[in-house]
């Protein structure tokens, strides 16, 4: 067994990787998984498959509800909620990750004294992968919501600054959903049944992210916790942007939490990563 | 491994048969290409004690799955009540009888997860690896052997639960369940499995000629989890067709849940009993035509 000697922080690559270094390999591996993705697509699309399921299931339900009170139910309209849960179809795709699965595979099977060695950090390979996945997929998807948009009669209120608002509120929603999940993948280096865990974040996520319910229909309590945490911030907040319920200033606020929550989900992961690095090690890996 | 005989022994024994691992020469017959039944049931005894003995070595995998159920259920549940905050009735049904669903889904889906489940993932893996040829060549209905090899005994945690939140559906509902409502309900529901056997079997059966698609019972297990939990009536027509007759969950919780409530008729029984038979039958065929075409794993 290989004896290693890890320095967590030049695993992190502070000496070595430049910006220029990682752009390169971004671009090189994309174009690797990309074709991974278009060699196992029917993989691919069942797993797109069952992106899908849940917010068009969560449609009916809720369009159930509103047609049964009247027309609206919550301040939604049936259309409204269609619009809503195609949003998130879209969103949740956009900022989804699986990888806590592979960490822990990798852990099993000590994959990691490999890695460890490299001088680049370990989520960049994971990343990009995740990044192949969306842009693979999100070629079929877009028409899917199109069709589903038309046969449930969504009904949007984007304006054009809220499409302009919503691709940084996209990528940073994205940024802190992939980061503090990547983090929470890490828990597989001290816990081996980690499954529980990642289970009851994804309940917890399902309701505080607003995949089940649009977050107004909470309790104001509840409304309070998803804000102050980061959860609104991951999937709810670009959701809202998209459909036009927030106003200008509201957006421009909410793009600075999201900034925010990203720098202390990136501290968080880095101190998770460099804890998980040299028990790895510790243990004999 | 004691080989039973008893009264199947009516001269059925076949050997295997001469030149074709796969499957059953033309004399077999197409329920049982190499037995009587009770070989069948005598195979799918064995396995399962043998299953039982393992699960005993690892009860945590009980612990866990009970965690694990009761945060689907509590997931579940919670997604009702805030429902129900905004509405006394979806499609006609009550919170209450919404909870009896939640617990009928449970129930249904750990009992497939038992054996089902797992069996066929190990099915699915071994065309792959091509440790199927094996099986193939023991003289049993390698359909029976496929479906029940492999036990994950921690799965009864969500019978157990489910069976619980039904309860307190019954209880919360308040009104009395006659035996014959019980009656129904009990065989809608044993028409309920026999139909998502048979789905699982024909979603597996494509491993033979798709092994890239190791994930192919997700199909299932996400529109079950996510679907399986409301009446059928909340879906648009297109959508109730497709989940009664391409992905048969929606059919088989809710039925068994109106035969609880005595809201079923007798058309939707007969219906159930058609659909079950279909897909069993259908199944039955699809896994012989798959194995007939399969040429084994050094082709």
């Amino acid at each position: 067994m290989v004896d290693v000697d890890v320095d967590a922080d030049a695993a992190i690559g502070e000496r070595a990787f430049s910006p220029g270094n990682l752009a390169a390999f971004y671009r090189q591996r994309f174009k690797v998984d990309l074709a991974l993705q278009v060699a196992y697509r029917g993989a691919t699309f069942i797993w797109l498959f069952s992106l899908i399921v849940q917010p068009l299931v969560s449609l009916v339900v809720w369009r159930t509800v509103a047609d049964s009170q009247g027309g609206s139910a919550g301040g939604y309209t049936a259309g409204e909620y269609a619009a809503y849960f195609i949003a998130v179809m879209v969103v949740n795709q956009l900022t989804f990750m699986w990888h806590m699965w592979e960490i822990e595979w990798r852990v099993r099977t000590g994959v990691y004294s490999g890695i460890l060695l490299r001088p680049m950090h370990p989520i960049h390979e994971d990343l990009v992968a995740n990044l192949a996945f969306k842009a693979f997929t999100m070629v079929p998807l877009v028409p899917i919501c199109v069709v589903l948009g038309i046969l449930f009669d969504a009904q949007f209120e984007t304006r054009p600054m809220d499409i302009v608002a919503f691709v940084p509120a996209v990528i940073l929603a994205l940024g802190i959903r992939y980061t503090i999940e990547w983090a929470l993948g890490l828990i597989a280096f001290w816990i081996t049944r980690a499954a529980a865990i990642h289970q009851l974040w994804a309940s917890v996520t399902f309701f505080l992210a607003g995949q089940m319910a649009p977050l107004s229909l909470f309790p104001k309590p509840i409304q309070v916790i998803a804000t102050v945490l980061p959860f609104r911030w991951m999937l709810s907040f670009p959701v809202e942007v998209l459909l036009g319920r927030l106003s200008g200033r509201e957006i421009l606020a909410g793009l600075g939490v999201q900034v925010v929550w990203l720098a202390i989900a990136i501290v968080i992961m880095r101190a998770v990563w460099s804890r998980a690095a040299s028990r790895y090690s510790a243990v004999g890996g | 491994m004691r080989r039973e005989n008893g009264a199947s022994s009516t001269g059925e024994r076949s050997a295997i048969p001469a030149g074709n691992v796969a499957g059953g020469t033309a004399r077999s017959s197409f329920l049982a290409p190499h037995s009587s039944a009770t070989h069948a049931l005598t195979v799918i005894r064995t396995y399962l004690r043998l299953g039982l003995l393992t699960m005993v070595q690892y009860r945590t995998n009980f612990l866990f799955e009970l965690i694990g159920v009761s945060i689907h259920l509590a997931t579940a549940l919670l997604g009702l009540a805030v429902i129900f905050n905004q509405t006394s009735s979806l499609n006609g049904w009550s919170s209450s009888e919404l909870v009896m669903l939640v617990g009928i889904q449970t129930i249904l889906g750990s009992l497939l997860g038992i054996v089902i489940e797992p069996s066929f993932q190990t099915f699915m893996e071994n065309v792959r690896l091509g440790t199927l040829d094996f099986m193939l060549t023991k003289p049993a209905d390698s359909q029976v052997m496929v479906s029940f090899q492999r036990v994950e005994g921690g799965a009864i945690a969500g019978t157990i639960a489910g069976a619980t939140i039904l309860g307190i559906g019954i209880a919360r509902h308040g009104e009395r369940i006659g035996l014959g409502q019980a009656l129904l309900f009990a065989a809608m529901l044993v028409l309920g499995i026999v139909i998502m056997y048979s789905f699982l079997l024909i979603l597996s059966t494509l491993a033979f000629w798709f092994v890239k698609l190791d994930n192919v019972l997700v199909i299932f297990g996400t529109t079950f989890d996510q679907a399986g939990r409301w009446p059928i009536g909340i879906y648009p027509g297109w959508l109730k067709a497709t989940l009664t007759f391409v992905i048969p969950i929606a059919f088989v919780v809710t039925v068994p849940a109106q035969a609880l409530s005595g809201r079923v008729n007798g058309l939707t029984v007969a219906g159930a009993c058609v659909l079950a038979l279909a897909f069993l039958l259908g199944a039955r065929w699809f896994w012989r035509y798959g194995l007939k075409h399969y040429t084994g794993a050094s082709a």
